[in-house]
Order: structure tokens, then C-alpha cells, then sequence
């Protein structure tokens, strides 16, 4: 029987490969909750051998269930009736069995009835989900929601919202975006006022909220009168009552099971979550880590189901009296889209691993402070993940969500005409990958957020330890061009910051962070060749291009391409 | 509150039939095919759950067959049901549909209070649909075969609904009742994730034999009593256990001999077309006369 994590082998080369003994263990306590929940590990191995059982049946609801539903949800979409959201059919059929499966909060403490996994399995459950039916991320990747209220809200908070999300009776939406503030989140108007008695209030609009309609609103809010920018925002828990209205769902190009609301907020009764004015500061920014993670894993779930596709029918269709698979630009196409996709799921779970370590870590300190012990060693580790973290996940979602639309480009291309009609999964999955570099911040944004940490080299000292290391065979001739790859980056920094040319540093920008992400994932990649002998295939294919690559981002800059920037209005007609 | 009885089979995955799993003798080579849960199986059980959900009670599977089917037996407790017993035993080797139901009818009685049996309709290996019937006469209780729905449970009648063909019958019997139940009456749950990670080890008498067959530091006794109290025991049911006529059980037991098994392929000869005028319509008449259709 089919089984999107059990017929994955590269998946499952993640899944054996990580190494979540520190995470589990933190997260595990010592291992004595087995005392109280039947269902907790007794050790590490026993814990590892939850994750790879439940992720099996996910795999399987993933194939079997929620793949051959995508269809009609896609043409039913969500829709909304006398100021109700309905989901389609097979969105509800979906949420009823991940419910029956107590698979909603599977990331949230046993207390609550959560399953308390690591990030990373959750990313891999979030992954199998989305290529059987990206939409259903939407919803099913919203679980960081109820983390968000877990770390962050009161204890009485938690007891309110925690347990009905893990039961699936509640789904989460975060209400950030508003008509004139969607990549500019410092622009947020929607008003929060108190009464006399210390009740908040939420009034004004809220647009283009992921599952808008849901029973949980995290919701940003200016609560500070008269201020302008971040530090005036606070963040809001509310109940999605009759207070709050879907004034309209959107229609959308793709993840039409995804309702994507506008909503007005009538002085709607809210909590505030945490302290006043570190509503975007503090917890959106914290949100976002996971946020952009679970875009990630739509994007790699899509590209992963898009390669499948494309694999079958390219088998499948003979032309010129053979399978086109084996015509060798076809097969060159496929090769590309394997490579890509591999080298993209090594730097999605590396990220997501080093998520889960930063977490490990705040939770270690808040653990420490309760206690009164020292954490000076901890925290000085804290802020190094911290670091990594703030470069690494924005550097996922951008290279996985480009290559997502990529993948599913030429998939489409390799059923020819064929993928251009309804009729062909791969026609959805196309429309599906288009928001994945758009929402959760467009892959311009994640290159600004990536590259403060590309301009100060943080993962340097990562590159110089890897460049000592010695590699065997034909695994030193990639490391000499990860070496070239790495002077060439230094070159254009160098080059870059030289130039003190704020708006030349803006666009170079993603020249440096493509740079980066080829050294990156290269090391990711020959790191995975020394252990796995097909690795080295894609190590290969993935280093020599990633250096021709290289070239060309580096020349680019030295011959200053985007010069022409000044004279932009002549160049566009629009100088009057 | 009512209890329930669940007759499972693990069975071989005849979805997944090649050329090197048919025998010569047109026998089926089980040791080639992936052994899985028989279909209708789960959802009698899962018609069990909706029962166990509405009213309250306990389920107890059971399953006739060798060691590894406790595999089905555990996807059984992952799902929801709150007790498992695997009968075996090389003397039930063999059994036609009489045996079969002979042996399970004993482990009821054996396990006693119940208010309702459940049963897939057929197992997907053999296809009689014999021994949920067979089971109900030995156990001298009401059955409802091709049941669909359980639409009401009042004091001690049940209201089902049955299949039959071209639409359904609803149908009164008194607990306790056997019910055999069609692949479409209801959707099976997925297993959940805690039951599995609770029940992950749960293990039959013959599991905890072997591992005790490796480790002269174990004792089965201890090793039973420890599963015990950890709820992760299976009981195992062999016929020294249920004290039972062994002449009526296994090969001795069966009556059924397989003389020949045969691939039949059905061919049609495409559509006729009958023109509606009175000459088109006895033609088809005389048609059907002949055929020996009508008359």
C-alpha cells in the first residue's frame, strides 16, 4: 500500500540521520512521563520509534486518504455562505481523521493533550501532508499557533485554548496582514482599546488571513495610541465569535481548500498574549521561525509530488518509440528536479534542526531561571542558534519555495500539453507551488532577512572548519570547488560593502545569499556523500552547478549588472 | 453500555497477486503475499467503535490464525478496541469455514459477555461468507448478515440495517446478536497515534515465548505478569485451553475438500439492441424463453 513517508527513501535517510538525543531529552524531562501517559518513550530509542510508527500512519492517511481528496477540494474550494466558512468535503473528511489520528497538536505538551514531538518530525508529518494535498497545510500546519500561546501566554491561557486545539475542536488563523500593511508589518492600524474594568477590545480589519474563519485568533494589534512603527503592536488572543466577520474569502490561483479571509473586528473581546509592545518585536518574530518553516515543507511536499508526477508520466509516455524518460534532455530535466529536491530537503531538515535546538535551549533557560541556577554557558550558545536561525530559515523558505514553482514548471513542461490541461495533478500542483515565495514574506524579504547574517559571514567559522576537513576520492575535487565557491563569496562581499551603496548592497543582496546557500548545502551534501554512496551523485551534480552558478552571481556583481538602477525612470518610460 | 465481540483475519493482499504466488494446483502461495487486515474487518470493527462511542462498553477482537497475526490483533488496540485474544494452535491448521466457526464459537463462549459479535462479511481469501453465519448457529443467537447500520440500540433489541439487493430492509433482533458487516457501511477510523505509541509492544504468549527463548534471564511467567500489569498482554487461546473436541477442529474438522481451483475470465458478446415495436419485443421474449430466463 502506498505510503508517502515509508516509500520516500530520502525522507527516511533524514529521519535516521538526525540526531534529536539533546531535544528529546529536554523535551522528555528524564523520561519519566511514561509514569503518567501510556504513551510517553521510556529512553531515546523508544521515543524514536514513536516518531517513525506515527509518521507511518501519516504517511499512509497521506497517500491513501488525503491525496485522493485533493481533487475535489480543489474544485470545491472553501466557501463562504451567510458569513459562515465552509471547508470542502474532503477538508473536513481530512481535519476529521488527522482529529481521530490525534494528530493536532503534535507539537504541544502532554499536559494538554498534545503528543510532544520534536519540530522536526512535526516538519516531516507537515511534509507528507502537503504533497498529498498542499492546501491542507494550511490548516494542519497551523499547530505553531497553539505553541505560540504555550510559550509566550499565561498559564490560565493555555488552559483555555492548549487542549481543544489538540483535539482538533479548535483551528488556529494568525491575523497579521491588513490592507495597508502586508510585507510592512510595522504598519499595523487595527485598534485594541481597554475598558475601565481591563477588558481589550479589537476593532478594524484584518485581510488575506489564512483560515480566517477559525475558532483561535492570534491576532496583532496596535494597542499603544499615537504610535507608529513595531513597538506600538501588541499581540491578542481571541475567540472567533460572532464579533468577528468574514466579510469576504478571496479566489484564489491555487490552495483553494485554504480559506483566505478578510476580516472585520467589531470590539471583539481579546487577551493580550505575553507583555504590551512586543507583539511583532518579540512573538510575531518568534512565530515566524516556524511560520516560514511550514511554508518550507509545503513547498518541498508540492515539489516532491510534482517530481512524482513528472517521473510516472515521463515512464509512461512513449514517443519516437520509447519512454520520453529516456530521451536524455527529458532525463537531464529529471535529474535536475531530483538533485534540487534532495539538496533542498538536507538544508529544510538542517534548518528545522536548528529550530528545534533554539527552542531546546530557551526552554532549558527558562527552566534554569525557575530554579535559580546559572545560564550564562547556555546562553551563549542561545544567541550563536539564534544567529544560524535568524539566517538558515529565511534562506529555507526562499530556496525552497523559487524552487518549488521551478519543479513544478518543469514537471508541467515534461507532460508537454498534456500538463497544461485540469485533468493532470500536476496542472494543480503548478498553481499550488505560486504562493509558496509569496505569503509568510516574499522570497525578496527572506533575502533581506537573511542577509545580515550573510553580510556578517556568521556561519564562517561552520565553512573554515569544513574546509579543513580531508575528503576521499572524488570527494576532493567537490571541496576544492566549495572552496572557490567560498572565495568568490568572499570577493563579492568584499566588493559589496566596498562600494557603500545602500541601494547596490539591497540587490546584490541575493546574489550574496545565493552565494551562500551554494556553500551551505554544498557542505550539507558532501557531508551526506562521505556516508551514503548515491549521495555522491547528487553531491556532484549539485557542487559543479552550484559553482557555475557562482561565477555568474559573483560576475554579476563585479561588473556592477543592476549599475543601471539610477537611470531607472528612463529605463521604464516613466521619467515625465 | 454494550459489549462487543470482533471476529478479525489477517489475510493475504490478493490485490497484490503475481505469477510467482500462484501454485501450480491453482493454490494460493501465502508465504509470497504481504499478510493485511481483511477489509470488511476493520469495518466491523470500526461499526464496533461507533457502538463503544455511542453507548459505552468494551470491545474484544479475536482472531483464529498463526503467531504473526497478533499484527492484526495490535492495529485492533491502536484503533480502540480495549481487549485482544489470538487463538492458534497447529491442530486448527487447515480449517474449512465448519472448523473455523466451531473453534471461534468456543472462544466466545469461552470469553462471555457480550452483546453483540461483529463480523466482516467475507475474508477476501476465502469468499464464502460462511463463518459469521455458521458462527451465530453454533452460538444459537440472532444474525444480521450484510448489516450497514446500526440505527438504534433499546434495551435489549437492536435496529439494523441490512444490504439487500437494490436497497436495504431494517431489521429488529434481540442481543445478544451477530452482525456480518459490508465494506461500505461505514469508513474505518485511522489507527491513533497514542493507542499506537501505548500498545506499540503489546505482545501475544508466543511473542513473549520467543523472547524468552533467547534470554536464559527471563521467565515467561514474569515476563506474562509484567505485560499484564503494563496492559501490553495478548491472550493466547490453544485448544488445551478451550477444552474442546479436536476431532470438529482443523483438517479432521473439515469436511471441504478443494477439488479444483480454475481462473474463469467471464466474456460477454457486447450489447444487443432490441427495437421498442411490438416484433422487437416478443423477439426478446422468445430470446429469453430460450435462454430458460423466463418460464
Amino acid at each position: 500500500m502506498a505510503n508517502f513517508f515509508v516509500d520516500n527513501p530520502d525522507i527516511e535517510f533524514h529521519f535516521k540521520r538526525c540526531d534529536l538525543k539533546e531535544v528529546v531529552s529536554q523535551i522528555e524531562g528524564g523520561y519519566t512521563q511514561s509514569r503518567d501517559y501510556p504513551y510517553a518513550p521510556v529512553n531515546y530509542e523508544d521515543a524514536m520509534e514513536n516518531y517513525r510508527r506515527v509518521l507511518e500512519v501519516i504517511g499512509d492517511l497521506a497517500a491513501n486518504n488525503i491525496s485522493p481528496r485533493a481533487a475535489s477540494v480543489d474544485i470545491d474550494g472553501a466557501t463562504l455562505l451567510n458569513g459562515k466558512v465552509e471547508y470542502a468535503a474532503g477538508t473536513r473528511d481530512n481535519l476529521r481523521e488527522l482529529g481521530q489520528a490525534d494528530l493536532h497538536g503534535m507539537i504541544l505538551p502532554r499536559a494538554y493533550g498534545g503528543l510532544h514531538f520534536p519540530f522536526t518530525i512535526y516538519m516531516m508529518a507537515v511534509e507528507c501532508i502537503s504533497r498529498a494535498d498542499a492546501s491542507l497545510m494550511n490548516i494542519f500546519g497551523l499547530q505553531d499557533i497553539g505553541e505560540t500561546i504555550h510559550k509566550f501566554g499565561s498559564q490560565d491561557q493555555r488552559n483555555e485554548f492548549l487542549p481543544k486545539f489538540c483535539t482538533g475542536e479548535y483551528t488556529g488563523a494568525m491575523a497579521l496582514t491588513e490592507p495597508d500593511a502586508g510585507s510592512d508589518l510595522q504598519a499595523v492600524k487595527l485598534h485594541a482599546y481597554q475598558n475601565d474594568r481591563g477588558q481589550w477590545f479589537l476593532r478594524g480589519v484584518k485581510r488575506f488571513i489564512t483560515n480566517g474563519n477559525a475558532e483561535v485568533l492570534l491576532v496583532l494589534a496596535r494597542s499603544e495610541p499615537g504610535t507608529r512603527d513595531g513597538r506600538g503592536l501588541s499581540l491578542f488572543v481571541c475567540h472567533g465569535d460572532a464579533t468577528v466577520k468574514v466579510r469576504r474569502i478571496e479566489h484564489k490561483l491555487g490552495i483553494h481548500g485554504s480559506p483566505t479571509c478578510e476580516l472585520q473586528f467589531n470590539d471583539t473581546p481579546a487577551q493580550l498574549v505575553g507583555s504590551r509592545k512586543f507583539g511583532l518585536i518579540k512573538y510575531v518574530l518568534d512565530l515566524m521561525y516556524r511560520a516560514r518553516m511550514g511554508v518550507s515543507a509545503q513547498s518541498l511536499g508540492i515539489s516532491q509530488a510534482a517530481f512524482e508526477e513528472a517521473l510516472k508520466y515521463a515512464r509512461a509516455r512513449r514517443q519516437f518509440g520509447r519512454p520520453i524518460s529516456e530521451i536524455p534532455v527529458v532525463s537531464n530535466m529529471l535529474i535536475e528536479m531530483r538533485v534540487m529536491l534532495e539538496a533542498n530537503r538536507s538544508l529544510f531538515y538542517s534548518a528545522a534542526k536548528c529550530v528545534d535546538d533554539k527552542e531546546m535551549l530557551e526552554f532549558a533557560i527558562e527552566r534554569l531561571k525557575e530554579e535559580k541556577k546559572p545560564f550564562g554557558d547556555e546562553n551563549v550558545r542561545l544567541k550563536e542558534l539564534t544567529k544560524v536561525a535568524n539566517i538558515l530559515t529565511p534562506l529555507t523558505k526562499y530556496i525552497l519555495s523559487e524552487a518549488a514553482n521551478k519543479i513544478t514548471y518543469d514537471a508541467l513542461q515534461i507532460h508537454g500539453g498534456t500538463g497544461y490541461m485540469k485533468e493532470f495533478r500536476v496542472e494543480r500542483l503548478t498553481r499550488d507551488a505560486r504562493i509558496t515565495n509569496i505569503y509568510e514574506g516574499t522570497s525578496q524579504l527572506q533575502i533581506v532577512a537573511a542577509s545580515g547574517g550573510v553580510i556578517n559571514d556568521v556561519l564562517g567559522e561552520f565553512f573554515a572548519g569544513m574546509e579543513r576537513k580531508d575528503r576521499r576520492g572524488s570527494l576532493t575535487t567537490l571541496s576544492n570547488h566549495l572552496k572557490e565557491i567560498r572565495v568568490l563569496f568572499l570577493e563579492s562581499l568584499r566588493y559589496v560593502l566596498d562600494k557603500k551603496d545602500d541601494a547596490f548592497q539591497d540587490v546584490a543582496a541575493r546574489d550574496l545569499v545565493d552565494l551562500y546557500g551554494y556553500l551551505y548545502i554544498g557542505y550539507l551534501l558532501l557531508e551526506e556523500a562521505e556516508q551514503e554512496p548515491r549521495k555522491v551523485f547528487i553531491a556532484n551534480r549539485y557542487i559543479v552547478n552550484a559553482l557555475a552558478s557562482a561565477r555568474k552571481n559573483a560576475e554579476g556583481i563585479r561588473s556592477e549588472t543592476f549599475g543601471d538602477l539610477l537611470h531607472a525612470e528612463e529605463i521604464l518610460l516613466t521619467k515625465k | 453500555m454494550y459489549n462487543s465481540i470482533v471476529l478479525v483475519k489477517q489475510v493475504p493482499d490478493t490485490s497484490n497477486i503475481s505469477g510467482q504466488v500462484m501454485k501450480e494446483d491453482g493454490t494460493v502461495n501465502r508465504a509470497k503475499l504481504p499478510a493485511i487486515f481483511n477489509y470488511e474487518d476493520r469495518v466491523a470493527l470500526e461499526l464496533a467503535l461507533q457502538v463503544k462511542d455511542r453507548f459505552g462498553g468494551t470491545i474484544t477482537v479475536v482472531t483464529m490464525g498463526p503467531p504473526r497475526a497478533s499484527d492484526v490483533l495490535r492495529e485492533c488496540l491502536f484503533m480502540g478496541a480495549n481487549n485482544a485474544y489470538l487463538i492458534t494452535d497447529r491442530k486448527f491448521a487447515g480449517a474449512d469455514t465448519l472448523a473455523t466457526s466451531f473453534v471461534l464459537a468456543e472462544a466466545i463462549k469461552r470469553i462471555g459477555n457480550y452483546d453483540f459479535v461483529f463480523a466482516g462479511r467475507q475474508a477476501i481469501d476465502g469468499d464464502t461468507a460462511q463463518v459469521g453465519p455458521q458462527t451465530a448457529e453454533k452460538l444459537g443467537i440472532p444474525q444480521i448478515t450484510y448489516a450497514e447500520a446500526i440505527l438504534d440500540v433499546r434495551d435489549r433489541t437492536a435496529r439494523v440495517r441490512r444490504k439487500i439487493e437494490g436497497g436495504y430492509e431494517i431489521l429488529d433482533a434481540t442481543l445478544p446478536v451477530l452482525l456480518t458487516v459490508v465494506k461500505d457501511a461505514v469508513t474505518p477510523r485511522p489507527v491513533s497515534a497514542k493507542r499506537l505509541m501505548a500498545y506499540k509492544g503489546a505482545k501475544s504468549l508466543l511473542e513473549l515465548e520467543k523472547l524468552v527463548e533467547g534470554n536464559s534471564l527471563l521467565y515467561i511467567d514474569k515476563l506474562v505478569h509484567e505485560y499484564q500489569g503494563r496492559s501490553l498482554y495478548i491472550p493466547t487461546l490453544t485448544a488445551d485451553d478451550l477444552q474442546i473436541d479436536l476431532a470438529r477442529c482443523g483438517i479432521k474438522g473439515s469436511p471441504t475438500k478443494v477439488y479444483q481451483v480454475d481462473s474463469v475470465v467471464l466474456g460477454g458478446a457486447g450489447p444487443t439492441r432490441i427495437e421498442n415495436t411490438g416484433a422487437g419485443i416478443s423477439s426478446l421474449i422468445d430470446d429469453l424463453l430460450e435462454d430458460k430466463i423466463l418460464g
